[in-house]
């Protein structure tokens, strides 16, 4: 019974859905206040994202006549859920809570990538054809980055090391506490080549998965109107937002996670894990805020040819020790 | 005074505004992209512009109905979730201005959208074109009377 109530509390409020909506909500700000300095304005309030949410599951929800309607008013929380499930694993992970699946690197993958499969089968559900275009445009983008991320991923999963008395020691584990583990005994993998290569891929691939900027084909404002979520008001738009903030916070501690790795047990270690997060996330914005959106055929070109290319030579690199 | 319900706080502080334009001379359309620059920068106030109806709380609209343009915005207005309310900018969206009586227009946006929605709110920005700071302040007096 106390079992229950232990795994309930993980899942809705600490490191699940509460915290990680917070979290993100903090990091949408970050990300606001940081694009309205680069543009030399003020910015909106901290408490902006929260109002946003708040006001969205407040405002009347219209499903168009055309639309699915169990699939249209669903998925956003089927996005939503995939997205806190993958939050709930990786704090897991990087906390040392409960039991530490063997595989869970896998099924993050699989769990990160649920929103961006509402949101392509949300797009389809609300029957607009802009918003079919973005759906089929989210989901090239899935195609095109779900391969490099996954191989960059893998160098940081695949460690070869080489020890100070000249030894060679193989590690491979695809458990993402292992990894956190691996690094704390012999160092991070991001100040190796192959681990900078594949860190420089994965931060890409995070940044499509999140549909910023240079990769925002999906929802493109300026063509497609908001793309995949033209047709969502009121409370699912809000979940869909929620999803985002959620994904926002997930990602960078992923990515922190497997190629910058450190303890978080104590005090020093947690504000310096933090401030590498808040550091990626800042990466993301303003990578965000300099680079001008992309054609979804350019966009698959890069992911799969030199993205790819890359992860795989630091894959390469990673098993000769570099 | 009743305290604000928490919906109704959101919503003074965080309007996100569609813009139609309705054939105007493309003046207060120039200026309505002003306030989003820095030196205006509406998203201090959590206002943002959104590029689908279904997500607005507010409707910017500039210049007279044209006959085309007559149920594009009749059906952009049905499309906006309720709570919504409609800016008119411009003295051509209050009152017709120098296209009264013109044969192609079909009358000011506010009948216009009140053929459908007859509870419609609306707030009047007039000038030629209003400042960015007048229509600032008309969506700041939209948001004070939905309280």
């Amino acid at each position: 019974m106390s079992d229950i109530a232990v795994w309930t509390l993980f899942l809705l409020v600490f490191p699940g859905m509460l915290f990680s909506v917070a979290l993100g909500l903090c990091l949408c700000w970050v990300d606001r206040k940081v694009t309205a300095l680069v543009q030399w304005r003020k910015g909106p309030p901290p408490m902006q994202p929260f109002w946003d949410v708040v006001k969205l599951l407040g405002k009347e929800v219209i499903a168009p006549a055309q639309a699915w309607l169990t699939g249209f008013l669903w998925l956003p929380f089927v996005g939503f859920a995939g997205a806190v499930l993958g939050a709930v694993l990786v704090w897991q992970a990087l906390l040392g809570l409960g039991p530490q699946p063997a595989g869970d690197l896998i099924v993050v993958l699989y769990l990160l990538a649920m929103p961006g499969i509402a949101i392509v089968l949300g797009g389809s559900a609300s029957g607009n054809p802009l918003a079919a275009v973005g759906a089929s445009r989210e989901m090239k983008l899935m195609l095109a980055y779900e391969l490099p991320f996954v191989v960059a991923l893998l160098v940081a999963a695949f460690q070869v090391r080489t020890l100070p008395d000249g030894e060679t020691t193989r590690a491979a584990t695809l458990s993402l506490q292992g990894i956190g583990m691996l690094q704390a005994d012999h160092g991070s993998v991001l100040w190796r080549p192959s681990g900078l290569l594949a860190f420089a891929v994965a931060l890409l691939c995070a940044h499509a998965k999140l549909g910023f900027v240079p990769f925002d084909v999906a929802e493109a404002d300026t063509e497609l109107a908001e793309g995949a979520l033209l047709e969502y008001s009121g409370a699912p738009l809000a979940f869909f937002k929620l999803t985002n903030a959620v994904q926002l916070a997930t990602l960078p501690v992923l990515l922190v996670l497997v190629f910058w790795g450190g303890p978080v047990t104590t005090a020093w270690g947690a504000v310096w894990f933090a401030a590498k997060v808040l550091l990626v996330v800042v990466l993301f914005v303003l990578i965000k805020n300099t680079n001008p959106r992309v054609r979804i055929d350019q966009a698959l070109r890069f992911f799969w040819g030199p993205a790819t290319a890359a992860a795989l030579v630091a894959l390469v690199l990673a098993q000769f020790g570099w | 005074m009743k305290k604000p319900s928490l919906f109704t706080r959101a919503l003074q502080r965080s309007p996100w505004v569609f813009h139609v334009g309705t054939s105007g001379c493309n003046n207060c359309d120039i200026e309505i992209a002003d306030c989003l620059t820095p030196r205006f920068d509406v998203e201090r106030f959590g206002i943002r512009l959104v590029g689908s109806p279904r997500h607005a709380d507010v409707m910017l609209i500039s210049g007279p109905v044209s006959r085309a343009c007559r149920e594009p915005l009749q059906q952009a207005w049905l499309e906006m979730p309720r709570p919504r309310a409609a800016v008119l900018v411009g003295v051509c969206a209050c009152s017709m201005g120098s296209y009264k009586d013109a044969y192609s227009v079909t009358g000011p946006p506010d009948k216009v959208l009140r053929e459908v929605d007859p509870e419609a709110v609306v707030v009047y920005v007039p000038g030629c074109p209003p400042k960015p700071e007048t229509i600032v302040m008309g969506v700041v007096k939209l948001l004070e009377a939905l309280a």
